[in-house]
């Protein structure tokens, strides 16, 4: 239904600036996905797939169309340009995918947590974050109780 | 005469502005830009502060009359644990910023740990006030996946029960927006009017609140006997009763004073901070998915957009009471076209077999088995649907990778995206006013936070 297209990193802000252009002037989305140890993910359509996926989604008001980029990001260096400067109502998407993945974003102007306390250790969607503790971090709490 | 672009004076010696032409320092003009210092440009021209949550004054001196005071989290007016950071200057807001988190639980977390059954039970506490929708937008996504076609009657069904849960949170709205500007009896009004409608839920799902009732495949169970009767005397009474409080509010003067003209934003704006839902359109962009890109039967139904002019707290007021009347008339035409058949996808890869297949057939009992025991298995695939809840695009992300439980699912939450857009409507506004502000952006912090 809505077109979908693979990106390597080094294309994301240019295709962004095009598609802006074009008259994606709508962030509906940006988002973000783990995939850990996923060893069917090799290469499709000429892009290598890596850990991180961020996942954008473009609105056009006129004509009515959704487009979606699946923007590759290594998991050596997990940081992605901000598209911040084109869609100002990326700041708290963004805030968020750093926050529950750990992936930061150049040129983003307050990237800070926005879910989780200023002290979290971690990023818990993360695949390789565990669940079934008991993870309460909170400030003045010890953590030998 | 310095060469300033912004100089009053104009090369002719015209004074437009009727300032003194001659001081004992010189002609009054304004300096240069570039002379003006950072702290005092953000001051002016920037909307959303900046600084660590847990900063209590600001950088630099603070002697020019700007502090920092934090308006929540418990504030009753921030409907939930909403907490936001206000620099004000006497009265005078000037920056803001919204802080969230207060009610974080990792849902999406939980939800990669859920079957397709459980996820529905997960996502309906997210925006506890259009449950159904939250469901309705999580199964719309699995069944993206899934590749399966719906009986008539089920999808009616979720159209009908979308639409009355549009009219319970927007009479909800009415209620906590006037309770926030000072009307109590308006409150009391719009929870009597929506618990007609939650009670309504309840005969249908079961509960009033958190319904789990639009599942993967279709429905929980098939709409009560004397369905018809209760929706026609629901929407009957509540569009009797809108008019009522058309008149109670709409023209009262007080409630004028509070709403119009406070809390502007541009249409501009609004697309540029991903706005939606009644603040996108009262800012006058007539943009509604279920309108302009329609999922379920809505291409089917005769419904107007309701926009705004000018994008104040008074234009999301007016879009919010006319949308209740839209839900109404959208209602009407569910009730008159509602198919009868199935209720769910008759799919047994999606759908348990009834109980009595299962002592006849062996296919029936393997069906019924895997899926008590391990659930609907869903193609690899990832797909975003979205659409429009009472507050605004809601979407969900979900990645499959074939088994049972979603590898990642995101929720696009309205209320989350909207609360960017507080700063610049609270700017430049009185510290009153922010009350009526926030009242009118309809955050829900579960969704926020989820």
């Amino acid at each position: 239904m809505s077109e979908v297209i693979l990106l390597k990193r080094s294309d994301y802000l240019s295709t962004v600036e095009a598609r802006h252009q074009e008259g994606y002037i709508y962030l509906a989305d940006l988002t973000c996905v783990d995939y850990l140890n996923d060893h069917t993910r090799a290469m499709e359509d000429g892009v290598q797939l890596e850990r991180f996926e961020l996942v954008v989604n473009l609105r056009s008001f006129a004509p009515p169309a959704i487009i979606r980029l699946r923007v590759q990001i290594p998991e050596g260096n997990p940081v992605a340009p901000s598209i911040f400067a084109l869609y100002p109502g990326a700041e708290a998407m963004e805030r968020e995918v750093y926050d529950l993945f750990g992936v930061r974003f150049e040129n983003h102007p307050d990237l800070t947590r926005i879910l989780l306390p200023e002290d979290w250790e971690g990023h818990p969607l993360r695949k390789d974050y565990g669940v079934g503790r008991v993870p309460v971090q909170f400030k003045e709490v010890k953590r030998n109780r | 005469m310095s060469n300033s672009i912004y100089t009053v004076v104009r090369p002719d010696g015209d004074n437009r502005f009727g300032l003194a032409q001659e001081t004992s320092e010189g002609l009054q003009e304004l300096g240069e830009r570039s002379a003006t210092t950072a702290a005092a440009l953000a001051k002016e021209s920037g909307v959303t502060l900046r600084i660590p949550e847990g900063e209590a004054e600001l950088e630099g001196d603070s002697d020019d009359g700007r502090m920092i005071i934090n308006m929540g989290p418990q504030h009753p007016s921030t409907h939930g644990v909403l907490r936001i950071m206000l620099e004000i200057e006497g009265e005078t807001v000037l920056r803001s910023k919204p802080v969230v988190g207060y009610l974080h639980t990792g849902m999406e977390k939980t939800a990669e740990n859920l079957t397709y059954l459980q996820g529905t039970t997960n996502v309906t506490r997210m925006d506890y006030l259009s449950p159904l929708n939250n469901e309705l937008v999580f199964c719309l996504a699995a069944e993206s996946l899934l590749g399966i076609e719906l009986p008539e009657r089920a999808t009616w069904i979720r159209m009908l029960m979308s639409e009355l849960n549009r009219i319970a949170s927007h009479v909800m709205w009415l209620a906590t927006n006037g309770m926030d500007l000072g009307s109590t009896s308006m409150m009391i009004f719009g929870f009597r009017d929506r618990e007609m409608v939650l009670s309504f839920f309840e005969k249908a799902s079961g509960l009033r609140m958190n319904n789990n009732y639009i599942r993967v495949g279709g429905v929980a169970a098939d709409l009560p006997d004397g369905w018809e009767d209760d929706v026609t005397a629901i929407i009957d009474t509540i569009e009797a009763r809108t008019s009522d409080y058309d008149e109670l509010i709409t023209g009262q003067p007080i409630f004028r004073e509070r709403v119009v003209g406070v809390g502007v934003m541009s249409p501009e704006e609004a697309v540029a901070l991903s706005a939606s839902g009644p603040i996108l359109r009262a800012s006058g962009v007539p943009w509604d998915l279920r309108k302009e890109m329609p999922y379920l039967f809505y291409d089917q139904l005769d419904f107007d957009v309701i926009v705004g002019s000018v994008g104040d707290t008074y234009d999301r007021y007016a879009v919010r009471l006319f949308e209740i009347r839209e839900s109404i008339s959208i209602v009407r035409q569910i009730l008159e076209r509602m198919p009868s058949g199935p209720y769910r996808t008759l799919d047994p890869k999606v759908t348990p077999p009834p109980r009595a297949r299962i002592d006849e057939s062996m296919e029936a009992l393997i069906h019924h088995f895997k899926l008590f025991t391990e659930g609907i298995r869903i193609p690899p695939g990832e797909s975003y649907v979205a659409i429009e809840s009472p507050r605004g695009e809601l979407g969900c992300y979900m990645v499959s990778d074939g088994s049972a439980r979603p590898f990642r699912m995101h929720i696009r939450g309205p209320s989350f995206v909207n609360l960017q857009s507080l700063p610049v409507m609270l700017h430049g506004g009185m510290l009153a006013d922010a009350v009526a502000v926030i009242s009118s952006v309809d955050p829900v912090m579960g969704e926020v936070d989820r």
